[in-house]
Formats: structure tokens, C-alpha cells, sequence
């Protein structure tokens, strides 16, 4: 705590996470409870970011299929609550397991491709399952669910949004906890040599396949974890929510935010979600009625991002780079 | 057996738009080692260039045949600004920039457009059925669209075998910095590459415009289809473009043609006709999977 206090970046992530805990209490004070609603799922989004971060950031894997597991876990807690598992102690293991799953068939196959194939067959992994959830009438087909949030008897009500935005911040912390041990472990650092040079990392005598599998599951696991709470966010599942668009934008905030850091995903997240809620009235400023055209902005500014912004937002936060996690 | 007949017809024909579609990406992809997200951007800007200069020539020929120079004019412009930037950087910021330019092209079209979709009317001459086989009636569209891209495929095959342009291609695809050490101008080879494919996704656009709508984002579910194509028969190769577009065409077909009766006879109505494109489009992935399990780089990707 203390030691943090010294770099800009230990500075930084205090004063935000302060601001984050107290975000409940501060938009029940200005009665903005659509404030809360972004938040929860800046938070939700973050974890994903940060589940991305860990085999895009750390391990090089450009997966162009992310947002797959927002619709595991998602699709876990809608299908079992409608045949009436309405259990959070079931639903969300399930989600979380269905989702790592899912990652270690699709990672065992993808990862014996290289370069733009592994893009392409990620992204072709994500389509399958966008098109099963497309063609399920049984759960609402294009239109998707409203499904009834996750039941924890006598433990915490998830229709509470201030209660439940807490839970998301501290899934949160734990899974950024869990990126900065796991960038400074053993595992992380095999993981990033063969990021910069995997040949040779296989040459030292380290699998490096396995140890790239390992990560891609572990991030489909925590990836599902996401989807499981943006379900619950919403009370609402469709196939829209793995659809590519989502999974590209997933790409964008964690290289926006800082590529292999442990709080990049989490200032990518926002910058993400800031540029969005706020392109629409600025540019309304400036021509009344043209706000909905935010994207013709934005576009241009991913342009410029993938140009000229090598080392995301993380970066302009200077100090140790590797102070608290490690950089690719 | 007509009905039969009739669907492989549909099946062909849309694997000659893919392929249209297809060709120009695995040669950009093949030589320039560039991911083109906004490829599909161009395919969707020729089907609204043709719908403006169709409504302004009055005629759907002339619309169609101005509708070409425009995108080659647009795909110059898109290189100049954005792509040649791209062509030293890695996939994933190519990847970033060019969803930058989705994101900006279908915006682009909603302020210029609106956000309602457009149809193209086709003039009377192709609006009706022609005879392919006796006793056969066939979509006098559908069957141009055959003819043209059947046409428009052995151009290409013919010169990317038998012309020198060609013969660059093929050594660029298979080696770049080799072709740019012997002398060849690589930079010119890169903006032919690219505006020849930002003609043909256009073609593409404007031909697939009357049949189905022209719409905004109509490039980006195509698009992926596309990358599948290519990488399915190997990256920069025209012939394994050609293969894996017929094949697609005929299982995207077989699912909305088949596999909605099949399905009915042991699911309800509604869940079939749910149910049977979503599978067709699931199976197009799984024999991508398939593929790439088998060959890593597709069936005509260049071995390592």
C-alpha cells in the first residue's frame, strides 16, 4: 500500500478504486441510477478485458473470438434458469466450467495454426456457437431471453444493483489480483517468451502448446465468469452478445488500455465506454442530431490507436513498467 | 430433380459472389500479408454506389459498369490513407485499424444513405426466366450473375496464370521480399493488388444489390464468409479461393433449400425453419475447423 503510494500508477489505481467503491452511494446521492447500471458494466466488461489480456497481452494470441464466452456463461445461467435451476451456486460453476470447456476444445484445435489462421479460426469458433445460439427457437432464437436473475438464498440478492455492482467490483479484483501473479509466475514467463520467441522457448525444452492451452483455458474460464454476470446484468441473453462486433471491441479496449499489463484492460474498459457515452453529446455539440454518428469518429480514432498508440493507455501512466506486473 | 438442379444452380451463384469477394482478399492477404477487415466496407459501398448511379443514369448497365471506376477510385483512396500505413505493422493493429473502418464506413452510410435499406430494380430484360435446359426455367439475374462472375473468375485465373502481372502476383504471394530484392516495383504491385480487389468486391456488392437488400452492415456477415473461403483453400491461392467458395455455396444453400424439410419431420415447423440456416452456417465453420485441423494453412496455403 504504502510502496504504491510512490508511482504515478500506484496513485492512480487508489484514487479509482476508492472512486469505484463508492460509485453505489455517490449515484444514489445525485440519483443517477443510470450511472450504476454503466458502471456495473464497465466492471463486467473489464473482467472479460482482463481474460483477454491474459493470452492476447501476455501470450501474443491475437483470439479473434472472445466475446464467445460472454455467451457460454451467459447462455449457462439463461438455459438453466429456464428449466428452473434458478441457483447461483449451480448455474454459475456451470457456466464457468462450460465455458473453460469450450476453450480447451476449441484452444487444442486453433493453436496448431499460426498467425492470421489462429485469427481467422477463433473467429470462425465464435461464429459456430453465435449461429447455435441463432438457431436455438427453444431459448428465443435472434430475439433472445429475459431470463430471472441467479438465486443465493440467504447470502446476497442480485436484484439489489448496488449489492450486485460490489460483487462484480470484487470478481474484479480478484481476477486482477490473479493477472498480476500469474504475469510474474513461472507460467507467465514461459508464457511470454514464447510470445516473443516461441521457438526458441521450445528449443529450452519447454511444451510450449500446453502451456499456451493452459492460458487459453484459464482465460475462457474467466471470460465465462464475465458473461455469467452480464447476464445477470441484464436479466436478458441473446445471440447479439457474442456477436464479433463484441468480440473485436474486446481487442480494442485491452490494446487501447496497455497490451500485457495488469491494469490496461481495466483503463481501456472505461476509456472505451467513456468515449462512447460521451462522443454522442460532444458531437452533438458541435451539430444538433448528429451524436448517433459517434462511430464515424470513432472509427477513425481506432485508426489512429492501432497507428500510432503502441503502448495503450497504460503506458502514459509512466514509472516501473514492471512494478506490480509484467509487460509483453 | 429440377428443384434439385435449381438449388445447385443458387448454390454456384453464390459461391461466384463469394469468390468475387474472396479473390480479392487472398491476394491482398497472399502478397501484402495485410488482414483487410473493411474489405467487406467495400463491397457494401459498391452496392451503394450502384444504387445512386443506377438512379442517376436511369439505367441499370450504365449504373453498374459507372459503379466500378468509383470503387477502384474509393479503394485508391483507402490505401493511400489507411492501408499502405498497415502493410509493415503486425495482423493485430491491422486488425484494429481496419474494424476502425467498418465502424466508420457504416456510419458513413447511415449520414449519407440513411439508415433504411435500398432495393435496385432490375430493368425488364433481366427481371424474367430463361430456359438454361429445356424444361428448365432458371431467374434470367441469377443466371448473368453465373455469367459474369464465371467470366470474371477465368479473367482472373487467366491472369494470374498467364500474365507476367500475374506471374508477380504469384512470386509475391510466395515470397515478397524475395520479388522486392529482384527489382520488382513492390509498392505499385501492392495498390494494383488492392484496387483490383476493392473492383471486385464492389462487383460483387452491386450484383448481390437486387437480390438481396442493400443494407447497411451488409459486408461484415459476408466478410467473415469470405475469410473462411480463403483460408479454407490457403491463403493467397486463387484456385483454392475458387474451390472453397463452390463448396460453401453449396452447403449455405443445402441448409436453406434441404434442411428445412429434413428437419421437419422430427422438429416443430417453426424450430426447423429456425433451426436449418443456423445449421448450415454452423456447418460452413465446422468445415473450416476441419480443414485447418487437417492443413494448418488450408488445402493450397503455401507449406512451411
Amino acid at each position: 500500500m504504502i510502496q504504491a503510494l510512490r508511482t504515478r500508477r500506484g496513485l492512480v489505481v487508489i484514487a479509482l478504486a476508492a472512486l469505484a467503491i463508492a460509485l453505489p452511494l455517490l449515484t444514489q446521492a445525485f440519483d443517477q441510477r443510470y450511472l450504476l447500471s454503466i458502471g456495473t458494466r464497465v466492471v463486467i466488461w473489464s473482467i472479460a478485458a482482463a481474460s483477454l489480456n491474459l493470452i492476447l497481452g501476455y501470450g501474443g494470441m491475437v483470439s479473434f473470438g472472445h466475446a464467445v464466452f460472454f455467451g457460454i456463461g451467459g447462455y449457462a445461467v439463461g438455459i438453466l434458469g429456464h428449466h428452473g435451476v434458478v441457483l447461483g451456486w449451480v448455474q454459475w460453476p456451470v457456466g464457468v466450467l462450460a465455458a473453460a470447456l469450450w476453450a480447451a476444445a476449441i484452444g487444442a484445435l486453433s493453436l496448431r495454426t499460426r498467425g492470421v489462421y489462429f485469427i481467422m479460426i477463433t473467429l470462425a469458433f465464435s461464429q459456430l456457437v453465435y449461429y447455435v445460439g441463432v438457431g436455438l427457437e427453444a431459448y428465443g432464437a435472434d430475439d433472445g431471453l429475459n431470463i430471472s436473475r441467479s438465486r443465493f438464498p440467504g447470502l446476497i440478492d442480485l436484484r439489489d444493483r448496488a449489492a450486485f455492482y460490489w460483487l462484480c467490483l470484487a470478481l474484479l479484483g480478484l481476477v486482477l489480483w490473479f493477472s498480476a501473479r500469474f504475469a510474474n509466475s513461472h507460467f507467465g514467463f514461459v508464457l511470454r517468451g514464447a510470445k516473443s520467441n516461441d521457438v526458441r522457448m521450445a528449443s529450452l525444452g519447454f511444451p510450449v502448446f500446453r502451456y499456451r492451452l493452459a492460458a487459453f483455458t484459464i482465460s475462457g474460464a474467466l471470460g465465462g465468469l464475465s458473461g455469467v454476470l452480464l447476464a445477470n446484468h441484464d436479466a436478458y441473453i441473446s445471440p447479439a452478445m457474442m456477436s464479433w462486433v463484441k468480440s473485436g471491441d474486446l481487442i480494442v479496449i485491452v490494446v487501447l488500455g496497455g497490451m500485457g499489463t495488469v491494469f490496461g484492460p481495466v483503463w481501456g474498459t472505461v476509456a472505451f465506454f467513456v468515449l462512447e457515452e460521451s462522443l454522442k453529446p460532444v458531437i452533438d455539440l458541435f451539430r444538433k442530431g448528429w451524436g448517433e454518428y459517434w462511430q464515424i469518429v470513432f472509427g477513425p480514432i481506432l485508426i489512429l490507436i492501432a497507428l500510432y498508440a503502441k503502448g495503450g493507455i497504460d503506458s502514459l501512466l509512466g514509472g516501473r513498467r514492471d512494478g506490480g506486473g509484467g509487460h509483453g | 430433380m429440377d428443384y434439385l438442379a435449381i438449388q445447385i444452380l443458387n448454390g454456384v451463384q453464390l459461391g461466384l459472389l463469394m469468390f468475387l469477394l474472396a479473390a480479392g482478399l487472398t491476394l491482398t492477404f497472399g502478397i501484402m500479408d495485410l488482414v483487410n477487415l473493411a474489405h467487406g466496407s467495400l463491397y457494401m459501398m459498391g452496392a451503394y454506389f450502384a444504387w445512386t448511379l443506377i438512379g442517376w443514369t436511369d439505367s441499370f448497365v450504365l449504373g453498374a459498369l459507372l459503379t466500378l471506376p468509383a470503387a477502384l477510385a474509393l479503394g485508391a483512396v483507402v490505401e493511400a490513407v489507411v492501408i499502405r500505413r498497415l502493410y509493415a505493422r503486425d495482423h493485430l493493429d491491422q486488425v484494429l485499424a481496419t474494424f476502425g473502418l467498418i465502424l466508420f464506413f457504416n456510419e458513413l452510410v447511415r449520414v449519407i444513405w440513411g439508415p433504411a435499406g435500398k432495393s435496385i430494380a432490375l430493368p425488364a430484360f433481366l427481371s424474367g426466366t430463361v430456359e438454361i435446359l429445356p424444361g428448365l426455367p432458371y431467374p434470367a439475374y441469377r443466371f448473368a450473375i453465373i455469367v459474369v462472375g464465371g467470366v470474371v473468375a477465368l479473367l482472373l485465373a487467366w491472369m494470374v496464370q498467364r500474365t507476367r502481372t500475374g506471374m508477380l502476383i504469384r512470386a509475391g504471394a510466395s515470397n515478397r521480399r524475395m520479388i522486392g530484392a529482384l527489382g520488382v516495383d513492390i509498392n505499385l504491385l501492392f495498390t494494383l493488388v488492392f484496387g483490383l480487389g476493392a473492383v471486385f468486391a464492389a462487383l460483387a456488392g452491386l450484383m448481390a444489390a437486387p437480390i438481396l437488400s442493400v443494407k447497411i452492415g451488409m459486408g461484415d456477415d459476408i466478410l467473415i464468409l469470405a475469410f473462411v473461403i480463403i483460408v479454407i483453400g490457403g491463403i493467397g491461392s486463387i484456385k483454392g479461393a475458387f474451390i472453397a467458395a463452390m463448396v460453401v455455396g453449396q452447403i449455405d444453400i443445402f441448409g436453406r433449400a434441404f434442411l428445412p424439410d429434413l428437419l421437419k419431420t422430427f422438429l416443430s415447423n417453426a424450430a426447423a425453419s429456425t433451426a436449418a440456416p443456423a445449421i448450415s452456417q454452423v456447418l460452413i465453420y465446422l468445415v473450416m475447423a476441419g480443414v485447418l485441423v487437417w492443413r494448418p494453412t488450408g488445402l493450397f496455403g503455401p507449406r512451411t
